[in-house]
């Protein structure tokens, strides 16, 4: 069953609910873990004495001190690899990368070690961290600072995917991935840290304090990682997506008001198979959406499993919506990001017969 | 279409390519390495500033001397009880390594890896060491498990990758790893030990633990980033973790050339990050306990981490995969000038009066038999290939904590293919 729980503001008291942007959740999570187990570090490159480049661990260092909240070298095989040794020794490393698109001097100490620690020693040692790292585009950052190389880990034996679009989400996933004792890589959607986007880069965007998803409770909870969220309920299509393009998506259905059936995926690994099943076989057509190049990409995967699974209760083949298989250009950034345009036509293809 | 090289008037700028002073078929002449005098090395205070060993960076730490008999202040005074003590865990990796080089030759596993020529650097190291202090090793440390006492018997289950194997069939031959015996998992990626040994050492210090972290890593692996982002981040926490690198001169048919050993030492790395750093005779067992037993203490006091270079020789080929003979000279082992360690510790032993030949005899033998017996029992367990080898079901345990229905799926898949393929054997045997 999917979960569905965050369709409503929880409920609280008048007057009392706290509204958080992600990276305030995302902080929010960080403090509540730190203050509950002694064993979770926080590491990274900038992420103690200023709070991180984008200021998710802002104050973290300051409340809990400076050997649980502490900047490293700018070195992202020596800060993945230190974070495999200080989980064997049994804390929960939670290191920060800077920007995804970092992340590959740190890919062999993740996919060759982290992910198999626990298999290769029969458990004996396993390799309990949370990699963070902003990603995917929307911020004029180049190519350099605009990757979504989610597909590369969710093609892992023995790594978890988790990406969340929400502030509640990212507290209570964040949370869940910290206590997990398998590795997962938690990549946070930097277009929206500070408020959901409707797509449309010309138009200012709206900050989380009126979503009804901005509502983050003080206390500990948790989202267990594999369940999806149904964002909107419609039996038109299924639209399945992630991080970012979840609001988009909203957006563009709303305009055109259609009524899908939007499932924001939240983990890739493990995927939420049952929710995909259910949705698809009551609405026949399915639209897959992510910002990453097509080839390969975890559309791709997302595609065979519904045709192979869904055929037939499919009224149209399964379409894919990405970015293009170029690297993220800077002054074309728009041109390049999957738009309301494009979701739109795929819509409208998908819906036509 | 850009100019040629001869297109221009300056002066034409060549590539070095850097090649080994013998091939095969070449005479063997090791009178261009400096080998210094037994003794003369000093030997700083264990908490002393890091600048302090830059000398002892580009010499080479030796004890034992031509006489047999240890000199200057290295000289770890061992008494005769934990020399033979050495001495025994020499003997048994000795007939354990030649053993199994055997059992792969007769097909019981596919590989193996021999250390013969290296035993100090894991024994005597790992004997400076207290038991508990974590270990990260590369692949020929079987020295240290040995040292330990981690049970033969599962060295062996672990390199038949039979039914006793703990490790469920799933590593290469010799990958081992024990937990209980402070042991870290051997990876095959090459040197991404280190870093983790100093995030280990780290997280020991940020608990307040009293325990160390030691790696291993070979000559031509300090090539790798992991190498030298471990230095880094363990000079800029002040880890409590030792950095040996084994010289053993060979990186598969690579010479430590390669690895940039024309330009310098390996020790001298050490100079460059802050850390403490030396360059042992590795074929000295008083030399390498002697500093393996600084560097530990110097960690457990925080001063700081330590770099060691120990300087060996690869007797043997890289792996029963590799031949030797195909890119150095066959004589570069019998003129190594340093000798062989268990030979040197033997007449050590001998000069002391504590030893004799006949002894030696006996050891050897009863190590050799002892090998055999235990080999004899692991392969009742199976050895590769021949069935006895873990429950089938086995293969998707572990890859999470728990089984994803993905994984769920491809079980009951294997499942399927098995009652097919073997109709009379139960699907999860």
């Amino acid at each position: 069953m999917s979960d569905s729980t965050t369709q409503e503001a929880p409920a609280t008291e008048q007057g009392s609910e706290r509204r958080l942007n992600m990276i305030e959740a995302i902080n929010d999570a960080l403090d509540t873990m730190l203050t509950r187990d002694p064993d979770v570090i926080i590491m990274g490159e900038d992420v103690g004495y200023f709070g991180g480049v984008f200021r998710c661990t802002a104050g973290l260092q300051e409340k809990h001190g400076k050997t649980r909240v502490f900047d490293t070298p700018i070195s992202e095989c020596g800060i993945i690899g230190v974070a495999v040794g200080m989980g064997a020794y049994g804390l929960r490393p939670v290191p920060e990368i800077q920007f995804a698109d970092y992340i590959y001097p740190g890919l062999d100490q993740l996919i060759s070690e982290a992910a198999r620690l626990r298999y290769r020693s029969a458990a004996e040692y396993i390799a309990p961290l949370t990699v963070r790292s902003p990603f995917g585009g929307g911020i004029f950052g180049g190519q350099t600072h605009s990757q979504s190389p989610e597909a590369i880990f969710a093609h892992v034996s023995g790594l978890k995917t988790v990406i969340p679009s929400t502030p509640y989400d990212a507290k209570g996933l964040l949370i869940a991935a910290i206590e997990d004792n398998d590795p997962v890589i938690f990549f946070e959607p930097k277009r929206i840290y500070n408020g959901p986007f409707d797509g449309y880069y010309d138009k200012p965007v709206q900050p989380w304090k009126k979503h009804r998803d901005s509502v983050v409770p003080e206390e500990y909870y948790r989202i267990p990682l594999g369940k999806a969220r149904t964002v909107t309920e419609g039996e038109q299509l299924t639209v399945l997506a992630y991080g970012t393009m979840v609001h988009v998506v909203e957006e563009v259905c709303r305009q055109k008001g259609v009524e899908a059936h939007i499932l924001d995926l939240r983990t890739l690994v493990p995927l939420d198979i049952e929710a995909i099943e259910q949705s698809v076989e009551r609405t026949g057509r399915c639209l897959i959406v992510h910002e990453a190049t097509r080839t390969a990409g975890f559309g791709a995967e997302l595609s065979a499993l519904v045709t192979e699974r869904c055929f037939y209760h499919l009224e149209a083949p399964v379409e894919r919506v990405t970015g293009f298989d170029t690297p993220y250009p800077h002054s074309l950034e728009w041109a390049y990001f999957p738009g309301p345009v494009r979701i739109g036509e795929a819509i409208d293809k998908i819906l036509k017969d | 279409m850009a100019e040629g090289p001869q297109g221009h008037n300056k002066p034409a700028l060549s590539l070095h390519v850097p090649e080994p002073k013998f091939r095969p078929g070449d005479a063997v002449d090791f009178s261009h390495l400096r080998i210094t005098q037994p003794g003369e090395q000093a030997r700083p205070d264990e908490a002393c500033h890091a600048n302090e060993t830059a000398i002892l960076c580009h010499d080479l730490i030796r004890v034992l001397g031509d006489d047999d008999m240890p000199h200057g202040p290295w000289d770890p005074k061992l008494d005769p009880e934990t020399l033979r003590e050495m001495l025994g865990h020499f003997a048994l990796v000795r007939a354990f390594d030649e053993r199994m080089f055997r059992g792969q030759r007769q097909g019981k596993t596919s590989f193996y890896m021999k250390c013969t020529g290296e035993e100090a650097t894991s024994v005597a190291a790992a004997m400076a060491l207290a038991s508990d202090d974590m270990v990260f090793p590369s692949y020929r440390q079987q020295g240290v498990l040995i040292a330990r006492g981690y049970p033969l018997i599962e060295m062996i289950n672990q390199i038949y990758s039979n039914k006793g194997d703990k490790l469920k069939g799933r590593q290469l031959p010799i990958m081992y790893s024990s937990r209980e015996h402070s042991f870290f998992s051997i990876s095959g990626n090459l040197a991404t030990q280190t870093p983790q040994a100093v995030g280990w050492a780290m997280a020991s210090a940020i608990k307040g633990d009293s325990r160390i972290a030691a790696t291993w890593v070979g000559e031509g692996s300090t090539a790798e980033g992991d190498f030298h982002s471990a230095c880094t981040f363990a000079t800029v926490y002040n880890a409590p973790v030792i950095l040996n690198v084994i010289n053993n001169q060979w990186a598969i048919s690579s010479f430590s050339g390669f690895a940039g050993a024309e330009r310098t030492t390996f020790a001298a790395r050490a100079l460059g990050y802050g850390l403490a750093g030396m360059r042992v005779d590795g074929n000295d067992p008083l030399a390498v306990y002697a500093t393996q037993k600084w560097a530990a203490d110097r960690a457990r006091a925080n001063a700081g981490p330590t770099l060691i270079e120990y300087f060996t020789y690869r007797a043997e080929g890289h792996s029963t995969s590799d031949d030797p003979s195909g890119y150095r000279s066959a004589t570069e082992r019998e003129e190594w000038p340093l000798g062989d360690p268990v030979m040197r510790l033997k007449k050590h032993l001998i000069a002391l009066g504590e030893w004799d030949e006949e002894r030696q005899e006996q050891l050897d033998k009863d190590c050799m038999e002892k090998v055999k017996a235990t080999t004899k029992e692991a392969e009742k367990n199976g050895i590769l290939g021949h069935g006895l080898h873990h429950p089938f079901r086995t293969m998707f345990e572990d890859v999470f904590e728990d089984l994803p229905w993905h994984l769920q799926e491809q079980a009951a898949q294997a499942t399927h293919e098995r009652k097919i393929k073997f109709p009379e054997k139960p699907p999860f045997e």
